[in-house]
């Protein structure tokens, strides 16, 4: 049987447990409000671009911009977006289990797969299993800004420009609400005609007709680079909102469980006392009976 | 006429506008071009300028700086890297931007320092123009 002291030692360390991990639920669900607030605003934003970019697509020659060509595809780039920090729950080893089947898969095809990392996590996941990357991100997620989407979006079309790979895919964690995320491989480059997102893809199509204005190859040249940039801002944004969610989950979670086992382990703690108090006064008693 | 279109205006930050219109005034980058229901199928740059647009008989107007429109017979669509309804400007920031622009501008120095005081003094302008414009008229 522990003693009362070790007893009430536990009780203290998971009530310290419990108070740090309730002060990082409270931190994860103010700052899931505010990248929620961003990737909502985000959003349209994104997806408006992306219509008019696939509804582009199936118009224009395709040879007419570098990062819309169509080649045979032999290497491909495997972007995962994780998170800097521990503490959220599944949200990485979801992340890194699904990009190394996704991987895997690639490579039964005999496909070529580069690895770029975004966060500590995924860079520290795959290093373990010496996984060659071919370029890291870290850090990104403490002062997220369009600067980084420009900067990671540059390195990536002009890889792709350079014949570096042939199709890029997207390994992310989509934030579907406060509590759930989804793990989304999804296809960056080249832009495919049709998309979930696209408005409308069938309209005016079929007219034919269409204008642009300053000419097609000017224009392309300003919107595709600023599609890709927006997109990878919209996929970093949706991974920092689905992180803080995870990781207000993860925590709540956690404060309830040191709640569980604090009650525990106070009842077990008072059973004992009672137990002690009882085993004293029967010795109390036993004495006194002795003397009479 | 053929009755409204949507006109949707979006920037990174937000959804600014999703409303039925009779008319759209654009800031092309080469030259305004307006928009009535059944426009053909169009796709243009818009450099920093006003986008005026019509309901019924009131006419709204908005800052837009740089950006893509993306017309069809039933919509159009705005992507403007920066947005702002002519309600929402502040016109004393918008002359104390005017006058910070014009110093810098006239202080000089690089090359590229003086194509961003240039830029910064014509957002600065449009910014101050529509506002002004907003305020002696009551409304938009």
């Amino acid at each position: 049987m522990p003693s009362l002291q070790s007893l009430r030692r536990k009780i203290a360390a998971f009530k310290n447990t419990q108070k740090i991990t309730k002060a990082m639920k409270m931190v994860a669900a103010a700052k899931l409000k505010r990248s929620q607030d961003r990737i909502l605003a985000a959003r349209p934003y994104a997806h408006k671009m992306r219509g008019v970019l696939s509804n582009l697509s199936q118009r224009v020659n395709r040879s007419a911009h570098p990062l819309l060509q169509k080649r045979e595809v032999k290497k491909i780039e495997v972007l995962v977006i994780t998170s800097d920090r521990g503490l959220c729950g599944g949200f990485n080893g979801n992340i890194a289990r699904k990009s190394a089947e996704f991987v895997r898969q690639c490579e039964a095809q005999g496909l070529t797969v580069g690895l770029s990392i975004v966060g500590r996590k995924g860079r520290d996941y795959f290093r373990r299993r010496s996984w060659p990357i071919r370029q890291e991100w870290t850090g990104v997620f403490d002062k997220l800004s369009f600067e980084h989407a420009l900067d990671i979006g540059g390195d990536l079309t002009d890889n792709f420009v350079k014949g570096s790979f042939d199709e890029l895919h997207v390994v992310y964690n989509e934030f579907k609400s406060a509590i759930q995320q989804r793990v989304i491989v999804e296809k960056l480059f080249p832009v495919d005609a049709a998309t979930e997102f696209s408005a409308a893809p069938a309209e005016g199509v079929a007219s034919g007709a269409y204008l642009y204005e300053p000419d097609e190859a000017v224009l392309l040249s300003a919107l595709v680079p600023k599609h890709f940039q927006v997109q990878a801002y919209r996929i970093l944004l949706e991974s920092a909102a689905a992180e803080h969610g995870a990781r207000m989950a993860a925590m709540d979670g956690a404060t309830r469980n040191a709640g569980q086992l604090i009650k525990k382990v106070t009842l077990y703690y008072n059973k004992t006392r009672q137990t002690a108090i009882t085993k004293e006064l029967m010795d109390i008693v036993g004495g006194a009976e002795a003397l009479k | 006429m053929a009755g409204k279109f949507l006109l949707e205006v979006v920037t990174p930050e937000k959804q600014l506008l999703s409303q039925q219109v009779d008319e759209v005034i654009a800031p092309g980058s080469e030259g305004e071009f307006g928009v009535l229901p059944g426009h053909c199928h169009f796709l243009s740059t818009l450099r920093i300028g006003e986008l005026r647009y019509r309901v019924d008989s009131q006419t709204h107007s908005m800052a837009i700086l740089w950006g893509f429109a993306e017309v069809t017979p039933t919509k159009v669509t705005i992507m403007a890297e920066i947005a702002e309804q002519a309600e929402d400007i502040d016109v004393e920031r918008a002359t104390a931007k005017v006058a910070e622009a014009e110093r810098r501008l006239q202080a000089g120095g690089l090359p590229s320092e003086v194509k961003d005081a240039q830029i910064s003094l014509e957002k600065a302008r449009l910014r101050k123009k529509i506002a002004e414009r907003t305020k002696k008229t009551g409304h938009a």
